[in-house]
């Protein structure tokens, strides 16, 4: 099977270029599964992780939104923020996400909840991508 | 004639300076490379998503309005973004790009309001008693994507609210090093059409939009909500960049009026260093002078006397 081209670029900078075999990427609409040679699509991207596979390895990353390019040999990802897995600040994103928690709870006045809720999601998917990293390393560790 | 200390302390004054001016350069050198990289880290994005915008605009037959951003209307305000720097000491930078905006408001059909981003430009147009929307300085020193999406973010608000039917971006193109050229470019409405290009066009290659134009696609969501997405963004882009090319330029004219000057303070210590030299030579001549003339006084005054000795013929 021919690869599938992934490119992922944000207004900063360009994040990562390469083949991958396989890539599951947050869709508005749902996740959605590209393999090589999928239909032309264009589609709005949500905050959510984004997988890569290649070979037997797999890429994490965290889009926070943006848009999507599909053609059959090429997968271009054009994020507001985009952040690979290993470069993703654990303790950070556990604070944000303990923050924008309790904000949510105790609703103070004059925050703006759909902030918190906005800061909520893009925490829990930065931890999501990070945990998976890691039980991808420490499952390779055991083979 | 300034005395040999006064010249001396101008000199140490003058070299001190020099040293500055080069450190200043040295200085502004490494912050044009990296704010270039910026600039260059952002094009692939803003390439495709050109790409996509005049695919998508494609797509909607002709005449319909596909999005308010890109809607035309007759021009009753008119709204400029004007960046300049937050300092000075950078030659003629803040000085040509606040001409070139001042002289588009001048022959602007439309009263021109501005928003600026800089101190410069902000003070520039408070001086002439410009009205003046926002102002957004002084500015982190690297302008990250978030730090420039509000300034989109209010010019696109003001144009959809129609407090300004037209959006005009002052900024400075950084061509190279040596040459940077101030520019005024429409930002919105944007134009989708062949033939026309983005207000920041370096950043986008040509495209045959026919050939893009043609591709069928799946759209999710739609195209009208897909564009609803993706030209905003793309507005904030293009300010970014714009932003970005201003601050190459910047730290380039700064460079160069940095290497100018610390030539100019090596000139000056050429030209004091040698009148330093002059005086001291001259003082030395008259020192010497001053002992010549004393030794010959002195030999005269004892041959005087010993005339005299003679001449009254006082002996012991």
């Amino acid at each position: 099977m021919s690869p599938l081209r992934l490119e992922i670029v944000t207004q900063e900078r360009a994040l990562f270029s390469g083949d991958v075999d396989m890539v599951v990427a947050p869709g508005v609409e749902g996740e959605l599964g590209i393999l090589p040679g999928h239909a032309p699509l264009l589609t709005a991207l949500s905050i959510g992780p984004l997988l890569a596979r290649r070979g037997g390895e797999e890429l994490w990353f965290a889009i926070h939104g943006g848009f999507m390019e599909v053609t059959p040999e090429k997968v271009i990802v054009l994020a507001d923020v985009a952040e690979e897995a290993s470069e993703i600040d654990i303790a950070r994103a556990e604070e944000a996400r303990q923050r924008a928690e309790q904000i949510l709870k105790e609703r103070p006045a004059g925050v703006d909840l759909e902030t918190a809720l906005v800061a909520l999601r893009r925490s829990r998917v930065r931890l999501e991508v990070a945990r998976r990293r890691r039980i991808r390393r420490e499952g390779s560790a055991r083979e | 004639m300034p005395t040999l200390r006064e010249l001396r302390r101008r000199i140490r004054t003058v070299r001190s300076i020099s040293q500055i001016t080069r450190a200043m350069e040295a200085v502004s050198a490494s912050k044009m490379r990296r704010a270039q990289e910026m600039t260059l880290a952002s094009r692939p994005y803003s390439q495709k998503a050109w790409e996509v915008l005049v695919h998508l605009a494609h797509q909607a037959e002709a005449g319909a309005l596909l999005h308010p951003l890109l809607e035309a209307r007759p021009v009753r305000q008119v709204l400029l973004i004007l960046i300049t720097a937050d300092r000075g000491l950078c030659g003629a930078y803040n000085d040509n790009v606040i001409r070139l905006a001042f002289r588009f408001a001048a022959v602007s059909r439309a009263p021109v309001s501005f928003l600026t981003v800089g101190r410069k430009g902000r003070d520039a147009v408070a001086r002439v008693r410009g009205r003046l929307v926002a102002d957004f300085s002084p500015m982190p020193r690297w302008p990250r994507f978030t730090d420039i999406r509000p300034i989109a973010r209010l010019a696109m608000e003001e144009f959809l609210k129609g407090s300004a039917d037209e959006v005009y971006i002052a900024y400075t193109d950084f061509i190279n090093t040596m040459i940077q050229r101030p520019r005024v470019r429409r930002l919105l409405p944007l134009r989708l059409t062949q033939g026309h290009e983005p207000a920041v066009p370096e950043a986008v290659e040509r495209i045959d939009t026919r050939a893009v134009a043609n591709k069928t696609f799946i759209y999710e969501p739609d195209p009208v909500q897909l564009l609803d997405v993706i030209l905003p963004r793309f507005v904030e882009l293009q300010v970014y960049q714009a932003v970005l090319e201003s601050l190459a330029s910047e730290h380039s004219a700064r460079m160069v009026a940095m290497r100018n000057a610390t030539e100019n303070a090596e000139g000056l210590i050429y030209t004091l260093t040698l009148s330093y030299n002059k005086a001291r030579q001259q003082s030395i001549t008259s020192e010497m002078l001053d002992i010549a003339g004393g030794a010959e006084a002195m030999r005269q005054a004892a041959r005087l006397q010993i005339q005299t000795r003679l001449r009254t013929g006082v002996s012991r």
